[in-house]
């Protein structure tokens, strides 16, 4: 994976950049010794790792525009960075950037129940925002795996997703309003309280942007009230066709369960080891949720049960109780921690129509086999949102490189069969440079163009998201 | 009159434009005063591609609502977001096309709880104003690979590209509809009593407020007939302080309300105004002579006012936009269709503009604002 040359004119401005954002922050929130600013190398793709020039952790929206305006004004670089959990490298640093962390924005601004809405600072992590509701009896639905760490401006930088996205929608279906300082440092207001903003849905362009358009910090979120409750049924399968077939059987005969999840053989294998959910050791595992009241659940899981036993299943096992849907959902909870004892590992994030999911997990497992590394399939089978988990030996010379030409052949594989490469992780650079696959240079250059208009110097994360040589000129040009 | 009836066509055409174009699906809505040649999309249609087991449809921008909606109908699955038709409101004639809903990011009474228009579309392809043809999104429902432009095109009134197919996340058909109903409350009681409906678990998907001679106040519950009966009922008991309730099974007065039918015989202006839903009695506070129909628990306010009357001032202090919908054509040069924009938004909008259509020719004025 290649990187632009740092410029070296800026590194060797260091310690005047590093003066003049003294002089718009405390002291504390400006790191830039080289022993500190280690610790912003990376984000969760921990494959590719550079120091930044500095990083700063600005406070309040005004920081940030002072941030803005310094680097703006000196050329350089910013990468913002929530909470450095992303998987495809959306806050990996380049040597002459300026890290912008939002970690100190972490307070809740206002919440209202009658408007269903609550406005926080964007360094406020995932789960605490539906910390601030909860015991009012209310929640926030977007619910990626990392909620506990994951700050709301890195969802909505990557729009992120979740288990529960099938009902609920992803992060652009749950935002109402942002405050976004543009490189500039110009502070915008989009959107509010009210359901639709006015104007062009740049709201909607600026979730899942990267980071790229502005710097997000504060956001209006939907909140929903908490149903009255929710319990999962597991359904085993002999084969990975028979279980697509009843995922979409599901779906068509009206039930929408708030989360169909699908697990493969090597996958169920390994967290059994891992963590004991006693599930069947077979080759396909349905976890269906479903929400409303007791007698409601009952009902809902009675036709789900009804059409999985019209395919045969090894196994059905329908929830009665908090105890047993814990038990249920254990296994597919500690998925991820079971690979990671047995292996390094790359967890890819391609979408596919649903209807694909047997060629395509046919497919994945010759691949697998011509590779000689095994792949694990964990996923949200409802929206088709694979993770397709490739494990490699991080020690081993090559593993790596071969493990990343198996991922941009599965990637590839999704974009053919009229998928996408990223369903909820977003592009970063991990994925950049399979861009061409899905998108025509026009298709391309209609993206480029917005960012051209918020941020026409093109230095909000340059390097990320699209190919290096698509975006040479212009980040040549705008220097 | 242009009428393409293949992508390529239609992008040949834009690209042999000379003058401004005005766009239009099926013609369902005056578009203000646009001036040019018009281009239509109703040559574009036919569903592409309709996967039942994986919700998603996918068809050709000029084809008719009517279409797509047998199409789901027979299959028992619906558009989440129950696209209006503006024929009654505006006294217009034409037929409604689904890129027209997009165009304008159409949605109805299901807005609370299944979102816009915006959030069930899932893909475009569209030509932009140099005739180059542009895809985005695409046939899943999760997809965050590089920027959404699908968000972007829906509600940018055919200003940004011409859009020639869309695709869209559908949504199960419903067993049961129950409407409940309570009579006389006032604005500012009706849009508590909304919220406290919105605020239940039970899965309120639409809430609405009639004001008038008797103000109704509608709240509706869908899905499987016994969990419809269950949430109907606890909706009653929570619901019983605000009055006696009356419960309805059936479709009810929803296509009513998402068309804003009862002020279709009003006479004077009509207005859309966007606000927080608690914000919907300040509103009609603020305009005592007009006649209303508040849908999105208060958030949504349609109102008819006397002609020529600059609503956006009489409601200056309340936070939202309103967009003028059925007006004189001085009205509309005079007020503008679309509310100011502040002006780093307004520099936003008009690069993005510049960029799509450089040469200013896709419906040229219809979105462009003076800032506030």
């Amino acid at each position: 994976m290649e990187m632009p040359t740092p410029d070296a004119a800026i590194v060797s401005r260091k310690a005047r950049i590093v003066r003049r954002l003294l002089q718009v922050l405390p002291e504390d929130a400006v790191i830039h010794e080289p022993h500190e600013t280690r610790a912003y190398e990376c984000d969760a793709l921990t494959a590719y790792k550079c120091p930044p020039l500095a990083a700063v952790l600005p406070a309040s929206t005004d920081e940030v525009a002072a941030v803005l305006r310094v680097c703006h004004e000196e050329g350089i670089p910013v990468v913002p960075r929530g909470s450095g959990t992303s998987l495809a490298g959306g806050a990996l640093p380049t040597a002459d950037c300026v890290i912008l962390g939002v970690a100190r924005l972490n307070e809740v601004i206002e919440t209202n129940y009658d408007d269903r809405y609550i406005r926080v600072q964007t360094g406020r992590t995932n789960l605490s925002v539906t910390g601030a509701v909860e015991e009012d009896g209310w929640f926030y639905a977007p619910d990626p795996s990392s909620q506990l760490a994951c700050a709301i401006a890195g969802n909505i930088g990557m729009n992120s997703g979740g288990a529960h996205c099938l009902k609920y929608g992803v992060t652009t279906n749950n935002l109402l309003g942002v405050t976004m300082v543009l490189m500039d440092g110009t502070v915008t207001e989009i959107g509010g309280a009210h359901l639709d903003a006015a104007g062009y849905d740049l709201l909607g362009v600026i979730c899942g942007s990267e980071g790229q358009l502005g710097v997000v910090t504060e956001a209006t979120l939907r909140i929903l009230p908490k149903p009255e409750g929710a319990r999962p049924v597991l359904i085993g399968f002999d084969s990975n066709e028979v279980a697509g077939q009843c995922v979409s059987d599901i779906i068509k005969a009206g039930v929408l369960p708030v989360a169909i999840e699908f697990m493969d053989r090597p996958c169920i294998r390994a967290t059994e080891a891992f963590a004991g959910a006693g599930y069947p050791d077979c080759e396909a595992l349905l976890i269906v949720e479903v929400e409303g009241s007791d007698a409601e659940i009952d009902n809902q899981l009675g036709l789900i049960g009804q059409i999985a036993r019209g395919h045969d299943p090894v196994e059905l096992r329908e929830s009665g109780s908090a105890e047993e849907s814990a038990r249920i959902w254990l296994g597919r909870k500690s998925a991820f921690g079971a690979m990671g004892q047995i292996n390094d590992y790359i967890c890819l994030d391609g979408t596919i129509p649903v209807s694909e999911l047997p060629k395509v997990l046919g497919k994945i497992r010759e691949l697998s086999q011509g590779y000689g590394l095994d792949v694990a399939n964990v996923f949200h089978a409802g929206d088709g949102n694979m993770h397709p988990l490739i494990l490699f030996d991080a020690n081993r010379p090559g593993d790596l490189d071969k493990a990343e030409a198996l991922g941009a052949e599965i990637l590839r594989l999704c974009v053919e069969v009229g998928g996408c490469l990223t369903g909820e992780h977003g592009v970063g650079v991990e994925k950049r440079d399979l861009m061409e696959a899905q998108f025509a240079p026009e298709d391309l250059e209609a993206q480029l163009r917005v960012k051209d208009v918020f941020d026409p110097a093109w230095l909000l994360n340059p390097a990320k998201v699209f190919p290096l040589s698509v975006t040479a000129s212009r980040r040549v040009a705008a220097e | 009159m242009i009428r393409p009836e293949s992508e390529a066509d239609l992008a040949e055409a834009v690209r042999a434009a000379t003058g401004a174009l005005h766009l239009r699906g099926g013609g369902t809505r005056a578009a203000g005063p646009v001036a040019g040649e018009v281009l239509e999309t109703t040559g574009l249609t036919g569903i592409t591609l309709y996967e039942p087991g994986a919700l998603t449809l996918v068809a050709r921008a000029g084809t008719p609502l009517s279409e797509i909606e047998e199409a789901l109908t027979a299959e028992n699955q619906r558009l989440a977001f129950e696209p209006m038709d503006h024929r009654a409101l505006l006294g217009t004639e034409g037929t409604p096309t689904i890129g027209g809903a997009v165009a304008v990011n159409a949605s109805g009474p299901r807005r609370v709880v299944a979102g816009a228009c915006r959030d069930s579309l899932i893909g475009v392809r569209f030509v932009d104003g140099s005739g180059t043809i542009i895809k985005n999104g695409g046939r899943v429902m999760k997809n965050v690979t590089g920027y959404d432009l699908v968000k972007l095109l829906a509600g940018s009134h055919g200003t940004l590209g011409v859009l020639s197919e869309v695709s869209f996340k559908v949504l199960p058909g419903v067993e049961a509809t129950t409407t409940l109903t309570l009579e006389g409350l006032d604005v500012a009681t009706a849009t508590k009593a909304m919220a406290a409906a919105m605020g239940s678990p039970f899965e309120v998907s639409a809430a609405a407020h009639l004001p008038g001679d008797t103000p109704k106040t509608h709240l509706r519950v869908e899905g499987f007939a016994a969990s419809v009966a269950y949430r109907a009922g606890r909706l009653r008991d929570l619901l019983t302080p605000y009055g006696d309730i009356v419960m309805d099974e059936g479709p009810g007065p929803w296509a009513d309300i998402r068309d804003a039918r009862a002020l279709a015989d009003a006479p004077g202006d009509v207005w859309r105004v966007s606000v927080k839903p608690s914000d919907g009695a300040r509103v009609a506070a603020a305009l005592p002579d007009a006649r209303l129909v508040l849908d999105w628990a208060g958030g949504l306010v349609w109102a008819a006012v006397k002609p020529g009357t600059d609503l956006r001032a009489a409601l200056e202090d309340i936070p939202g936009h309103a967009t003028l919908l059925r007006a004189a054509l001085e009205t509309h040069a005079r007020l503008g269709r679309f509310a100011p924009e502040p002006a780093p938004l307004a520099a936003i909008a008009d690069g993005l503009r510049a960029k799509f259509d450089p040469r200013g020719i896709l419906n040229p004025g219809l979105m462009t604002q003076s800032t506030s």
